[in-house]
């Protein structure tokens, strides 16, 4: 893809930004004059960016790429439109389904509502780069043997949810699986085994939901 | 007559996902992902009126926004939109960045018409009329049968309802949308569909291209629901684009588009009237139905089309009766089948007003339902599921559980058909060094479908799934019938195990090995020498059938301080023929369930009466349901291997909502009328405040 260079835009300092709409409104919220005042002051030895593209520097799955983008577009669309790891996925781009979940520096993210100029400098992991050497890790195992996916198209975001989680807490509750992944949307309904496939992950088996009875054998 | 084989090592197994790995690790490429060469993002210019004359659109200052390479109009002249988010114009370019630049500098001149986006706004002369030529409420269609205004009087108990259900919408996860490439070539289309047959068939008229010039792809996809058949619009703008721009063009909806234009289930408003003898046999039933398909009623296709009819009385037989339905256009996006398409809706209105007959005359739902329900297989499994459920323990009667959060059960059962495409076909071929490959066009939704052909594979030759390479979605294979209607399955089936016996007893011919399987097959494959063996299958009688019954309980508490429902279990049993790959096969019943759960108490697109926009076109607003929110699930497959191979995706989504609706109304002991029960319809429903019921 080529990138596109706007000639003209819009460009409005951060400086100018809480000039205008901060002061009152960060003020009248809490009061904290000092807090918008050190903001202020840091804002002022920033550099603009924009709105053409500008360089940037991403490490994703241990790599370090170099890129040419508008400081306006997103990690996830840096990572899918150019860099083609295409992995995390486009559902909502509003910070509500959790299908482009990433790691940053371990921590699950919303890669749609971060932008690219913003994610460098941090580690970033998506789920190309949980496997390695072709070997799942422990929590896509435990997916794939739970079927804790349909189409598949919010298993990504499933599996970065609790893939962070196990690194954090290995021994999670069902109540600390549901909290984890309650950022995370799935249409196809495969919510109770992805519960299933958690458990199984941190190396607690359940019991299946499901029993096959012979019709032939009813009264 | 061929049958399936006697012993079965993978089919019915517990086999895992054939992608499931790929899936996992981010390698699947679904549409969305597929990136060929030079590709540029499209983007679509909807309208911002819900209803306007487009007297003329400027595409000349979008052409000049830098990265810009084509930008199309959706029709050509003047023309009248009808709903907010109708298409415009697209555009191209070299990043989704340009393409929204691009957007904000077509200039579109319009006179704005008056619009009507509510039934019951639409239904009233004189409101505005969707389309011109006729009245937004429809004629309705009767059916009637015996005499039943004497019938009513016949009987011991009359109950009467009056129930509603809303639009909606399909979100699968994946966007609605295209990646095309149109050249002197032909066109090359990678599609998010659940037909690539039918989006090759429309793209090629919409395009004047001849079939065999194009080529529709789909390796993976996001859900499609019901909704994902044809080009649409927007294959048809990716294309053109793909032309004028000399490039590939990947055009994905967004997900506000996907709240507006491409499809909904309709919303019904049912007024019903039940009658019985004492002993609980049906004997009157009256039925009143009208619901909105959007702009897809009315028009040219008045007369309760586009999916708004209701089957009335669903399950059930009632002797005498009487059935008006009628659809009411409204500026809205049109409707399309939705999973298990009528049924929900059916099912909800039926089974509440037969509740509402069993509290009237005293007895146990159930009971009422096992009295009346014409299905012995049904019977039988209300038996065993009430038994599973603990019903006897947990039914009580209507409102009479103490506290401010109130638990309730309930019931309702379903019908589906399922059957195969008697056009299906697929084709195995055996390798000479003993791998083996079998093609189908089909189009895999989430459901599993590379998963049962290599089982099926596998059990025919006597190797392991791992050894099968299944390749489907691309119209270059043999013909696999759209997705609809739970049909894949028995459609696919059949075609590929009459591909891989024909191949088995093609292979034992010529290389004169009698028994080929399993670990004579790696020698026989080798005396082929040098040349393939390739088979072609087609769908055989007596592999599949057709029709499905299940039932399901559902058990709820309800908060009547706050409103809040929270389904704690449900139950389901449901047959289902031949089970193929059981890890699958109940993947789809939770994920029918699921669906239904959003259905009873989450899902609703809201029109906003003044500016005719949807008010909730995202999943801030319109809530699906989470994690957090499942209940237990237990579920009861009904293994009649007899009855060959049966599709199971529909049937298990319609009777979840009803289950749900009535366990609310046993809790509170007032029924809320109208889904999805919301806390503020739950409290309305309590008299403890002025909202709406």
């Amino acid at each position: 893809m080529i990138e596109a260079k706007p000639e003209e835009g819009l460009s409005v300092s951060r400086r100018a930004f809480l000039k205008t709409f901060g002061v009152s409104a960060a003020a009248a919220a809490a009061g904290q004059l000092d807090a918008v005042a050190q903001e202020l002051s840091n804002a002022d030895t920033e550099k603009l960016h924009g709105p053409g593209a500008v360089p940037i520097t991403l490490n994703v799955n241990s790599k370090t790429l170099k890129l040419e983008l508008e400081p306006r577009v997103t990690l996830l669309e840096a990572l899918r439109d150019h860099l083609g790891v295409t992995g995390p996925k486009e559902v909502c781009d509003r910070a509500t389904c959790g299908a482009c979940t990433v790691l940053l520096d371990g921590t699950p993210i919303y890669s749609c509502s971060k932008l690219a100029i913003e994610a460098q400098g941090h580690a970033i992991t998506t789920v190309e780069g949980l496997a390695k050497d072709g070997q799942l890790t422990p929590v896509q195992r435990a997916f794939v043997e739970e079927d804790a996916l349909m189409c598949g198209y919010c298993t990504p975001g499933f599996v970065m949810s609790v893939t962070a989680l196990l690194r954090k807490n290995p021994h999670p509750t069902p109540e600390q699986v549901k909290i984890a992944c309650a950022g995370n949307l799935c249409r196809c309904g495969t919510y109770p085994r992805v519960m299933k496939a958690a458990l199984k992950a941190a190396g607690v088996s359940t019991a299946s939901n499901t029993e096959v009875i012979s019709y032939a054998s009813l009264a | 007559m061929p049958a399936w084989p006697e012993k079965r090592r993978w089919i019915g197994s517990r086999a895992t996902r054939l992608d499931g790995p790929v899936k996992v690790t981010g390698a699947a490429k679904y549409t969305s992902d597929v990136q060929p060469e030079g590709w540029l993002c499209g983007m679509i210019l909807r309208s911002k009126w819900p209803k306007a004359k487009i007297r003329k659109i400027n595409l000349d200052k979008a052409l000049k926004v830098p990265g810009i390479k084509a930008a199309v109009l959706a029709r050509d002249g003047e023309r009248t939109v009808r709903y907010y988010g109708e298409e415009l114009a697209a555009v191209a370019g070299a990043s989704k960045q340009a393409c929204l630049d691009a957007l904000k500098a077509i200039e579109v001149l319009v006179t704005p018409l008056p619009f009507v986006v509510r039934e019951e706004d639409a239904r009233e002369e004189p409101a505005p009329r969707v389309w011109e030529e006729s009245p937004n409420l429809s004629k309705p269609s009767v059916n009637e049968k015996g005499d039943v205004d004497k019938a009513f009087t016949e009987c011991a108990a009359v109950v009467e309802g009056f129930y509603t259900t809303a639009v909606q919408i399909h979100h699968p996860l994946e966007p609605h949308g295209n990646t095309v490439s149109w050249n002197e070539a032909g066109v090359t289309a990678w599609s998010s569909t659940q037909g690539v047959f039918s989006v090759r068939d429309g793209l090629a008229s919409h395009l004047q291209v001849p079939q065999n010039q194009v080529r529709v792809i789909c390796d993976y996809m996001g859900g499609g629901f019901g909704s994902k058949f044809g080009p649409g619009v927007e294959g048809g703008l990716a294309a053109r684009l793909s032309k004028a721009a000399g490039a590939p063009v990947k055009l994905m909806l967004t997900r506000f588009e996907q709240a507006l234009a491409v499809g909904n289930r309709p919303s019904s408003f049912q007024k019903i009237k039940l009658g019985a003898a004492a002993d609980g046999t049906l004997h009157a039933f009256e039925f009143e139905n009208y619901g909105t398909a959007g702009i897809g009623s009315g028009g040219a296709t008045a007369g309760g089309g586009s999916g708004v009819e209701l089957h009335a009385p669903y399950i059930y037989r009632v002797p005498n009766m009487r059935v008006k339905q009628s659809a009411v256009a409204i500026d809205a996006g049109s409707a399309r089948a939705f999973r298990a398409p009528g049924s929900p809706p059916s099912c909800y209105g039926m089974e509440a007003i037969m509740d509402e007959l069993a509290v009237k005359l005293n007895l146990d739902p159930v009971e009422l339902r096992i009295k009346n329900d014409p299905s012995e297989v049904r019977r039988k499994q209300y038996r065993l599921g009430a038994e599973r459920f603990g019903w006897k323990e947990k039914y009580r009667k209507p409102g009479t559980c103490p506290g401010v959060v109130k638990t309730g059960v309930g019931c309702g059962g379903a019908t589906w058909g399922g059957g195969g495409n008697r056009r299906a076909r697929a084709e195995a071929q055996v390798n000479p060094d003993g791998s083996v490959e079998v093609r189908c066009g089909t189009q895999d939704l989430g459901t599993g479908t590379r998963t049962l052909i290599a089982l099926i594979a596998a059990d025919t030759f006597g190797l392991t799934p791992d050894q099968i390479r299944v390749e489907i979605g691309d119209t270059r294979f043999p013909y696999g019938n759209d997705s609809g209607g739970s049909t894949t399955a028995a459609s696919v089936c059949p075609a590929a195990y009459d591909a891989c016996t024909k191949a088995l007893a093609e292979l034992q011919e010529r290389t004169g090995v009698s028994d080929a399987r399993g670990p004579n097959w790696p020698a026989a494959c080798k005396k082929l020498g040098v040349n393939p063996l390739v088979m072609p299958g087609q769908w055989q009688e007596g592999l599949s059938s057709s029709g499905v019954g299940g039932v399901q309980f559902a058990e709820v508490e309800v908060d009547t301080e706050t409103g809040f429902v929270r389904v704690r279990k449900v139950t389901c049993v449901q047959d289902c023929g031949l089970v193929v790959s059981k890890l699958t096969c109940e993947s789809q019943v939770n994920g029918g369930i699921i669906l239904g759960i959003g259905y009873a108490l989450y899902e609703e697109r809201v029109m906003d009466r003044h500016t005719g926009v949807v008010l909730n076109p995202n999943f801030e607003t319109y809530k699906l349901p989470a994690l957090a929110d499942m209940p237990e699930i237990d579920i009861v497959l009904l293994d009649m291997p007899e009855r060959g191979v049966i599709g199971i995706g529909e049937p298990v989504t319609i009777p979840t909502a009803a289950a749900i609706a009535n366990a609310v109304a046993n809790a509170l002991g007032v029924r809320v009328p109208s889904l999805p029960m919301t806390p503020a319809r739950v409290l309305a429903a309590l008299g403890k405040t002025g909202g709406p019921a």
